[in-house]
């Protein structure tokens, strides 16, 4: 048994939602370099030009590539053998929200759904758990802005749907929503699972990197159906015409019902932002 | 690509029909944020019959909720956000005379014919380039619902702020002239 203290967890969570916010990663910043040799449309590569400054003024500047520095959604990899002791889980991390939003000047936006009062610290954050073997603590950082993620769905289709069905509902729900979600986006699909299970998947697809194919020959086929399909419908960098609406899909996949066919899209921005530490 | 179209706010109706679809422009002067709470506390006080928190004639209003500035900054990254929350409010600042909206996104046709029908464009700015059009803002200040934090009214000036028409006084739109542009599909 290992014990970690609270107060690690949550400077360890200050760092990356200031660093997910202001550095993009790598594989981004690459993947708008591909779009722009792929991009036909000059309007669009004037918008993919415009998003290479834009990340490296905010990388120069530590300015939030993106006002809305989002929901703080994490994926936690809890090993078996540790001992979290001073707070609970989720009070460490949104400790780490609470001062990382505050010293990074990164924008507050959680609110009471009814009321729409500001919660004014960006908690609480959502902290999806996963046991693991042995006695490490993995935490990712991805934060989510609203924008995208209010174009999320899912579907419950009929086993008899089959894999076209799967491919309509992905394709038409990136037509359906156009340049709301901040195109060149990442499109995440969950296939499988319980309704739940599907939707987490669907958001989780995302932290895979830009390009990185999926090491399911089936999905990684699926993957690129889907996004030829998807950017043949000519919107484009921002909806405003071209070649490249999606950089990339990623699906996740888990067996479900014998009476279910779950389809679940999470659509990301091109402020993907994700950083990752194991404590 | 189209050549640059400089505007300086406020917008008259002249200054309003001549654009089109797919024009870029730069705008220098002053424009007023305001997002979703913000837009139904706006109407809410029409409703009422009270004044608004600054005369709305020919104004610019930009769909934003800016992150904190830092020390020294004017203000803090501050892009567009989506602009189809903002439809239901639209029409009745039309009404009192706001003259264009920047934001991202499409708007509802019932905005689309308010426009035509009040002489008023939507302008999109690159949604997620904030840091970058932060730059172009050199003053803020908040006029109005401080409690609302980012989502306070507040009065920029900006120079040389990017933007594109979307919808001109046509009624054209330019995100289905660029999709038909480039649409392989079926």
């Amino acid at each position: 048994m290992r014990t970690i203290h609270a107060d690690i967890i949550a400077k360890a969570v200050k760092e990356m939602v200031i660093k997910a916010n202001t550095d993009l990663g790598a594989d981004v910043v690459a993947a708008f370099e591909k779009g722009l040799k792929d991009e036909a449309s000059p309007v669009g590569q004037a918008v993919f030009k415009t998003l290479i400054k834009n990340a490296e003024i905010a990388a120069t500047e530590q300015a939030p590539i993106c006002q809305d520095t989002g929901m703080a959604v994490f994926f936690v990899e809890l090993g078996q053998d540790v001992h979290i002791e001073g707070a609970l889980l989720q009070e460490a991390i949104d400790e780490g929200v609470r001062q990382g939003y505050a010293e990074g000047y990164l924008r507050k936006s959680i609110c009471d759904p009814f009321t729409r009062v500001n919660t004014k610290d960006n908690t609480p954050s959502v902290v999806l758990v996963e046991m693991v073997k042995g006695d490490k603590l993995k935490i990712t950082a991805a934060p989510k802005g609203g924008g995208s993620e209010n174009m999320s769905r899912l579907t419950m289709l009929a086993p008899s749907a089959g894999k076209k069905g799967i491919v309509d509902f992905v394709v038409k729900r990136c037509e359906e929503a156009g340049s709301n979600p901040c195109p060149p986006v990442i499109v995440g699909v969950g296939i499988g699972g319980s309704a739940e299970k599907c939707m987490t998947n669907a958001k989780k697809a995302l932290l895979r990197k830009i390009g990185a194919p999926n090491p399911d020959k089936e999905l990684a086929e699926l993957e690129a159906e889907m996004l030829e399909k998807i950017n043949a419908l000519g919107m484009g960098p921002q909806g405003l015409g071209g070649l490249v609406y999606a950089m990339a899909v990623h699906i996740e996949k888990h067996p479900c019902h014998i009476a279910s066919l779950p389809v679940a899209v999470n659509i990301c921005c091109h402020a993907s932002r994700h950083k990752e530490a194991t404590l | 690509m189209a050549d640059l179209i400089k505007l300086t706010t406020p917008l008259d109706d002249a200054a309003v029909a001549q654009l089109k679809a797919g024009d870029q422009v730069s705008i220098s002067g002053v424009l007023y944020t305001a997002r979703d709470v913000a837009h139904k506390r706006l109407v809410d006080t029409l409703d009422a019959g009270k004044p608004l928190p600054f005369d709305m004639t020919g104004q610019v209003i930009y769909y934003v909720g800016p992150s904190p500035a830092k020390p020294g900054q004017v203000i803090g990254s501050a892009g567009p956000t989506t602009s189809y929350r903002m439809d239901l409010y639209a029409e009745r600042l039309m009404e009192v005379g706001m003259k264009g909206m920047i934001g991202k996104g499409m708007r509802d046709k019932k905005v689309v014919d308010a426009m035509k029908k009040h002489k008023c464009v939507y302008f999109a700015a690159i949604g997620g380039a904030a840091a970058l059009i932060a730059r172009s803002i050199k003053a803020a200040e908040v006029i109005a619902y401080d409690d609302l934090g980012p989502e306070a009214v507040r009065r920029l000036v900006v120079e040389d702020f990017r933007a594109v028409v979307i919808n001109d006084v046509n009624g054209n739109d330019l995100y289905e002239i660029g999709k038909a542009q480039y649409r392989k599909a079926k």
